[in-house]
């Protein structure tokens, strides 16, 4: 399938000895100028890029005190050694996240520290050099900041942090990523990271209308850029368009028909992804974030509710106020804002969704946590929401559920692999082998309880998870929507009659 | 980089897409697929073809449930889902079938 091997899945996880430098090729393409430029930054590397680059960190320090708390306080313990995906997928010792942190924490050291200032070789310091940015782009792309060396690490030193930092400061010398800077560039041109028009987006909701209705004999709605609608549900553009997140789009669509709800999609606010984050660019997560504001104003609505997209939840849960607030135009009896998960389960508290469970029969269920959602947010009112939530979501919709081990799921979940922008065909080797501690998970609950497909609430582990699958022995249909599950499951009070959807579905 | 052939030469991506999609010709497809090690089949070309047409139409690829109906339209509804549609194109009908048929790779989480 590719030219490198696809790691063992072996009885219990195994923390791999070290082998170094096996990764160091990895490398994703890297941006053309145009999408740079768009993006505010140059088109390629500047003449004196160490200094840009070395004063690009004192800015960051200065302005994210996290940042140089997270560079200071490291003693090297070595609780985060063995936490990586990338490095139990690898064993190359630089995607322990301690080495991670280290690629930018000496160059810190050398400029912005006594010690490294007189007496480098003593700590470690080094210099800005064309050594340094290539290990940077190598291995700041082998992090998808998923952050749970974070939860490990006795001080809390997040190196999703670090890995924002070291982007932006390749991007300010015009080093960036090929995939994350092209899409950015495609949502301030055309509203979403697929480049999705408005006329094609119509023909394609359009299309799902028909589609459903033909399945239910029920006219779904899947409204756009309808003025003074009460919700406006922005989502990931992958659940317009790939599958198996269409069906999750499907599943939304569902549960507001059922709840008799008012609400619209935006052409302009197309997508809930801000690869802004990803990239570490405050002022880009900020230009992508105001387009939210801009369309829920232009439509007049009071409620904004996101669809499954796990890095899209963070920005929207922890930054959205400070990115694009204030909401005082919105409803405030509702959270702002919501997530589709919180909206589905408040239904189901308040017995407005009836399920039939048989409908999900034919298959058992485990959860995969989306890092993002399990580590960097929450949902509903209570610790910990963000985990029994969707749990219970599955719970009330089918009848065969089993979770992975405990110390990968919750707070402790494993990355699917393809988050914090690698998900792309470049990355192929990194995505496959930081896939295995999941997919070693995954196949235990398959085998002791015959679990047979995965739910989650990510676009991008969706997306990973139907690539990554196969390489381990399974079917890149094992990973379904969350809100597949409901829409299948879901009683539609106004379906006519087995008689009369046959008819219809004949027209 | 760039693909010959017969003897013209086609400016590409990194990734082999066409650089520029109105220089696309049939052959151009061909000869991307026998880099991949397949034949092009008057099945893929039902395929190819109505990404083209719907690209010309609406910028930007058809979406899975859009290209499936199509398809099943014109070939009947057991062919109308994406199991058929990785048979043609097991890269994934999205990026491999765009790639013969000189669109842009589809971006984003997909």
């Amino acid at each position: 399938m590719a030219d490198f091997e696809t790691p063992e899945l072996t009885e219990i996880p195994v923390v791999p000895h070290i082998k170094e430098g096996v990764m160091a090729d990895s490398k994703p393409y890297v941006a053309k100028a145009d999408f740079q430029e768009a993006l505010g930054f140059p088109g390629e590397l500047v003449d004196n890029w160490e200094k840009v680059a070395v004063d690009k960190l004192g800015e960051l320090k200065g302005k994210y005190r996290s940042l140089q708390v997270f560079l200071d306080s490291c003693v090297k313990c070595g609780a985060c050694t063995d936490k990586c995906h990338y490095y139990l997928g690898t064993s190359d010792p630089k995607n322990m996240p301690v080495a991670r942190q280290d690629l930018l924490r000496k160059v810190y050291r050398r400029h912005y520290t006594f010690a490294g200032k007189y007496f480098p070789k003593l700590v470690g310091a080094v210099d800005m050099t064309k050594e340094v940015l290539d290990d940077w782009y190598s291995y700041y792309h082998q992090c998808s900041q998923c952050r749970r060396c974070s939860v490990y690490c006795p001080y809390g030193i997040d190196t999703a942090e670090i890995s924002m930092a070291a982007r932006e400061i390749m991007d300010e010398i015009g080093v960036g990523q090929k995939y994350c800077n092209e899409i950015i560039a495609k949502v301030f041109k055309i509203g979403n990271n697929l480049g999705l028009p408005e006329p094609a987006l119509a023909d394609t909701l359009e299309g799902l209308e028909e589609e459903v209705e033909e399945d239910t004999g029920i006219p779904i709605k899947f409204p756009l850029d309808v003025k003074g609608a009460d919700i406006m549900l922005v989502t990931p553009s992958a659940d317009f368009f790939a599958e198996p997140h269409v069906d999750g789009l499907i599943g939304y669509a569902k549960v507001f028909h059922e709840a008799g709800a008012s609400w619209t999609i935006s052409s302009y606010a197309s997508e809930a992804a801000n690869f802004g984050m990803f990239i570490g660019s405050y002022e880009n997560m900020r230009r992508v974030s105001r387009r939210i504001r801009k369309a829920a104003k232009d439509l007049g609505v009071k409620r904004i509710i996101f669809g499954e997209c796990g890095h899209a939840w963070r920005v929207a849960y922890s930054f959205l106020n400070t990115l694009a607030g204030p909401w005082d135009f919105l409803d405030p009896n509702y959270p702002v804002p919501q997530h589709i998960c919180e909206y589905t389960h408040d239904l189901i508290q308040q017995g407005k969704l009836k399920f039939d469970k048989s409908e999900n029969d034919h298959m058992t269920l485990t959860f995969h946590d989306s890092c993002n959602v399990a580590r960097a947010s929450r949902m509903g009112d209570k610790p910990g929401g963000q985990f029994r939530i969707p749990r219970e979501i599955i719970k009330a919709t089918c009848n065969n559920f089993y979770d992975m081990p405990s110390d990968t799921i919750g707070e402790a979940t494993f990355c699917c692999g393809g988050g914090g922008g690698l998900l792309t065909d470049d990355l192929m080797e990194i995505r496959v082998k930081g896939a295995m501690p999941r997919m070693q998970a995954y196949k235990t609950v398959v085998e002791d309880h015959g679990v047979t497909n995965v739910a989650a609430i990510c676009a991008i582990c969706k997306t990973q998870f139907a690539k990554v699958l196969p390489y381990y022995g399974f079917t890149m249909d094992q990973i379904i929507s969350l809100h597949q599950l409901v829409g299948d499951a879901l009683i539609l009070s106004d379906a006519p009659s087995e008689a009369t959807a046959t008819e219809s579905s004949e027209e | 980089m760039s693909i010959e052939v017969n003897g013209k030469v086609f400016e590409t991506d990194e990734e082999g897409y066409l650089a520029n999609l109105s220089e696309w010709e049939p052959e151009v497809a061909e000869a991307m697929a026998k880099e991949d090690g397949t034949d092009l089949t008057d099945a893929h070309w039902e395929v190819i073809n109505f990404l083209r047409e719907y690209y010309d139409e609406y910028q930007i690829a058809p979406a899975v449930r859009v290209l499936t109906k199509a398809i099943g339209k014109k070939l009947g509804k057991e062919k109308g889902n994406s199991k058929y549609l990785y048979e043609l194109f097991p890269y994934g009908p999205g990026k491999q079938a765009c790639k013969y048929a000189g669109l842009p790779k589809p971006t984003g989480c997909v």
